[in-house]
């Protein structure tokens, strides 16, 4: 076997956990073939791995993102216009915090310094959409290719999208105050003391977070893994309905969960015959579009530019939706 | 003097509060510690990420939690 192809195995998919617990499993009497007992083992190894993979990801990635506070890049894409331009905003909004709660001030801090609703929809799409922690747990839960055509169509949404967007002229469809917010750029440099600290504050937090998420997405996953037949999935979810993507999506809008709570039912649901399509625009719907935040954005635009922006990434999902499933055996 | 702390109550901004309370009471400053939790209110004095710290209306930081001795040097 390749090197990498171990390394992958054991540090992202992490066999080595997947055989301990299956041990661990018999060990207290439990036959990890039977529904039971390979339910049990599901969760508690798919548990650990995400949580694992979680800190490590998240300390590592806090560490980038401490470079790119969101006055730096504001100040990046300040004066830019054009699809390069959105395309450096999906970018950007990569290795931007997780949480979906920062996009309102970011959003009018943007907007009040002048930069264009294109630019500034560019970044808010994919800053919760696609992330790099969001990119390896894929990696580990299906496969390379699939983690990069996720992030791949993840910023084609976000640049499209924002370009979209920004071609509507809906420049004044803003909330008045959001023009009058003052500019401030109190940006202090960090030692690698306190951006080392900043990582580790970040992982208590997250994880602080998400751990109920998880448990959840975990719980259905190993339901959906041992008890609900593959038939019913495929009947349901199978690449072979029209009206599969369109449920999926729909399903998945109103809901909020991070991603990472999200990944064990896609897990469950692709290896139990739903269409891997089906399943990413589910998670897409999940991630980037939630009643939460839809009630937020509510306060800093107007409603043309809210439908407008629900519009374009709902379309956007599923036709990614659609696309993936016609695509399915160039990735499994 | 006014010292409002910016942040949807995580615990980062309860922190910020505590220090912010200890660097008055050092320097020997009637401070009264208000907290702004509406989004709208906090984005309001131009900061994109939280925690925040204002004294007297003016945004002296945003998105770190100053130990109280930083904080003392601001006020």
């Amino acid at each position: 076997m390749s090197l990498f192809g171990w390394l992958n195995d054991q540090l992202l998919r992490m066999q080595w956990l997947s055989d301990l617990v299956t041990s661990s499993v018999s060990a207290v009497g439990l036959d990890p073939a039977t529904r039971l007992g390979g339910s049990v083992q599901f969760f508690v190894y798919d548990v650990l791995k995400i949580f694992l993979l979680l800190s490590v990801l998240i300390f590592a990635i806090s560490y980038v993102q401490s470079f790119f506070p969101p006055e730096r890049t504001r100040r990046i894409l300040g004066g830019r216009s054009g699809l390069w331009a959105n395309t450096l905003a999906a970018l950007l909004g990569t290795i931007t915090p997780f949480c979906s709660c920062s996009s309102i001030p970011i959003f009018i801090g943007f907007t009040a310094a002048g930069l264009p609703l294109a630019i500034t929809f560019s970044f808010l799409i994919s800053s919760p959409l696609v992330d790099l922690a969001s990119v390896i747990l894929l990696a580990s839960i299906f496969s390379w290719p699939i983690a990069l055509a996720y992030v791949a169509v993840g910023l084609v949404i976000a640049v499209v999208g924002g370009t979209l967007i920004g071609r509507a002229g809906m420049e004044d469809q803003v909330a008045d105050f959001v023009r009058t917010t003052p500019v401030s750029d109190t940006d202090q440099s960090m030692t690698r003391a306190e951006r080392l600290a900043f990582a580790r504050d970040q992982v208590t937090e997250i994880v602080h977070r998400v751990w109920p998420y998880i448990l959840i997405g975990v719980g259905i996953g190993a339901v959906i893994h041992n008890w609900i037949p593959a038939t019913t999935i495929t009947a349901l979810l199978g690449q072979g309905n029209w009206w599969s993507v369109p449920l999926a999506t729909l399903i998945g809008i109103p809901m909020y969960a991070d991603i990472f709570g999200t990944l064990p039912i896609a897990e469950a649901l692709v290896t139990k015959g739903a269409g891997l399509g089906t399943v990413l625009a589910f998670m897409m719907a999940v991630t980037a579009l939630s009643l939460p935040s839809i009630i937020m954005l509510r306060r800093v635009v107007k409603t043309p530019l809210l439908v407008l922006f629900l519009v374009v990434v709902t379309g956007g999902i599923l036709g990614i939706g659609v696309l993936f499933n016609a695509l399915t055996p160039l990735f499994l | 003097m006014i010292i409002k702390i910016l942040g949807s109550g995580c615990k980062k901004c309860l922190t910020l509060g505590t220090n912010a309370q200890t660097a008055a009471r050092s320097a020997g400053k009637q401070a009264e510690i208000v907290k702004v939790t509406d989004i709208a209110q906090i984005a309001a004095y131009g900061l994109m990420s939280t925690p925040g710290l204002v004294i007297d209306e003016k945004l002296v930081s945003a998105g770190k939690v100053l130990s109280a001795q930083e904080i003392e040097k601001l006020l």
